[in-house]
């Protein structure tokens, strides 16, 4: 969806905030908004397209003024309801009014290093033969999907050439949905500074994107 | 200018806990009814803090990117293949399943964003830094990314060609800086203090052997 997620090419927000010996951390509340973020993804219930699609919802006003670990906290919360494991009530007073929904697992804290070092790697077999290979010339589809999207605004409609093919992998717009993984090949796409800019921009600047394949049409 | 402005949300609580803000409360809330539901267990949840706060760092980076300046071959197979080659050294899994090492020269900068959203290497790096998360960065990084390298001190000729990579998909990127000069024979634990997080992301070089005194 175009979300206050999406900011490549926003302006206005000044200067970049680098703080030197920056702790990992700001606040408890961040470390407990982080664990139990991950914590609950490792219950199986939803993904990671799922997780970013709830944070993507949030209404661009609230998202743009939240700090990340905020953002992160408010997504969890659209999950943990709209899943149906706890209630609006249950939230507001921290406290289980009925039993609890089956979840597939819970991350015991003996386990969480394996749970780390596996992690979730999305490449899976390819169902069909790869459209696109290395220097081919592409252009990205102009699509505006109310659900989740990793085609970025500002590379819509825009010619590229192909550099990196990465075999097939998860599907975010599908896996969002809940609709599968529908596992689909995935390409690194490379534009030139003016493709994207326009004429004034600097013409050694090159930005690519990881493009899945209906993303893409031949150029 | 204001340098703080990004963060401000993080600075104007958690003094007074008699006094909590609105976040801690929610967050607080949060886990308790997710805990009592039964479907986190509280220590996992310190365990990971625990891994990410003392575990996971630039350093594992770091080792990665002396390693490949020291050893050509091992610098041939992380461009090949990033993912086996960091996985030799110990680092893998979380945010890290499928790297890709891309190579500074003289003729070209490589800078990673992820202007969607936050995606970085964490078994390499470790957490990212709020800046890397926050609006600024990742709005500018791929329509002005020379102006984002000023403000982090690093100017580059004209010629030399700023490639950005917008980590859109789960690959995820580690710069390769170039090598600082006068680093000769230098063993690989030496050349890796001279491997800072940013020159890794692309927002810095890699520091030469002069600017290690204060360090």
């Amino acid at each position: 969806m175009n979300g206050a997620q999406d900011l490549g090419g926003m302006m206005g927000f000044g200067r970049i905030g680098h703080e030197p010996d920056e702790p990992w951390f700001h606040a408890e509340w961040e470390k407990r908004a982080f664990g139990v973020t991950l914590a609950m993804g490792a219950t199986g219930t939803w993904g990671i397209d799922a997780s970013r699609a709830a944070r993507e919802s949030l209404h661009p006003a609230d998202y743009l003024a939240s700090s990340y670990y905020e953002i992160w906290a408010k997504g969890l919360e659209k999950l943990v309801l709209r899943h149906g494991l706890v209630t609006e009530d249950e939230i507001r007073l921290g406290k289980a009014l009925g039993p609890p929904k089956p979840v597939a697992r819970m991350l015991k804290a003996e386990n969480v290093p394996a749970a780390l070092a596996k992690g979730s790697p999305t490449e899976r077999p390819a169902e069909w033969p790869a459209r696109f290979s290395v220097g081919d010339r592409v252009v990205t589809r102009v699509m505006h999907p109310s659900g989740h999207t990793r085609l970025p605004r500002y590379a819509r409609g825009k010619r590229g050439v192909v550099e990196l093919v990465h075999g097939a992998h998860v599907f975010p717009d599908s896996a969002a949905a809940g609709q599968g993984e529908n596992p689909q090949w995935l390409y690194t796409v490379r534009f030139s500074g003016p493709e994207l800019w326009g004429e004034e921009a600097d013409p050694n600047l090159v930005v690519s994107i990881d493009a899945w394949e209906s993303y893409l049409e031949p150029a | 200018m204001d340098d703080h402005h990004h963060h401000s949300h993080d600075h104007h609580h958690g003094h007074d806990h008699s006094e909590l803000s609105d976040i801690e409360l929610r967050v607080r809330a949060l886990e308790s009814i997710l805990v009592e539901k039964g479907y986190v267990d509280p220590a996992a949840i310190d365990v990971l803090v625990e891994t990410y706060e003392t575990k996971v760092g630039p350093r594992n980076g770091g080792k990665v990117v002396a390693k490949a300046w020291a050893d050509p071959s091992y610098r041939d197979w992380l461009r090949k293949d990033a993912t086996a080659a960091i996985a030799s050294l110990g680092f893998t899994g979380r945010q890290g399943e499928h790297m890709v090492a891309v190579e500074n020269t003289p003729q070209e900068h490589n800078m990673v964003v992820c202007t969607l959203c936050s995606c970085y290497p964490w078994p390499v790096l470790g957490l990212p830094p709020v800046w890397y998360k926050s609006a600024p960065y990742r709005s500018r990084a791929v329509i002005d990314p020379r102006g984002v390298l000023k403000e982090f001190g690093v100017e580059l000729p004209e010629t030399t060609r700023i490639r950005v990579w917008d980590s859109t998909a789960e690959i995820r990127y580690l710069v390769l800086p170039m090598r600082p000069e006068g680093t000769q024979g230098w063993s690989e634990e030496a050349l890796a203090d001279l491997v800072t997080r940013d020159s890794m992301i692309g927002t810095g070089l890699a520091l030469r052997p002069d600017q290690m005194v204060a360090a």
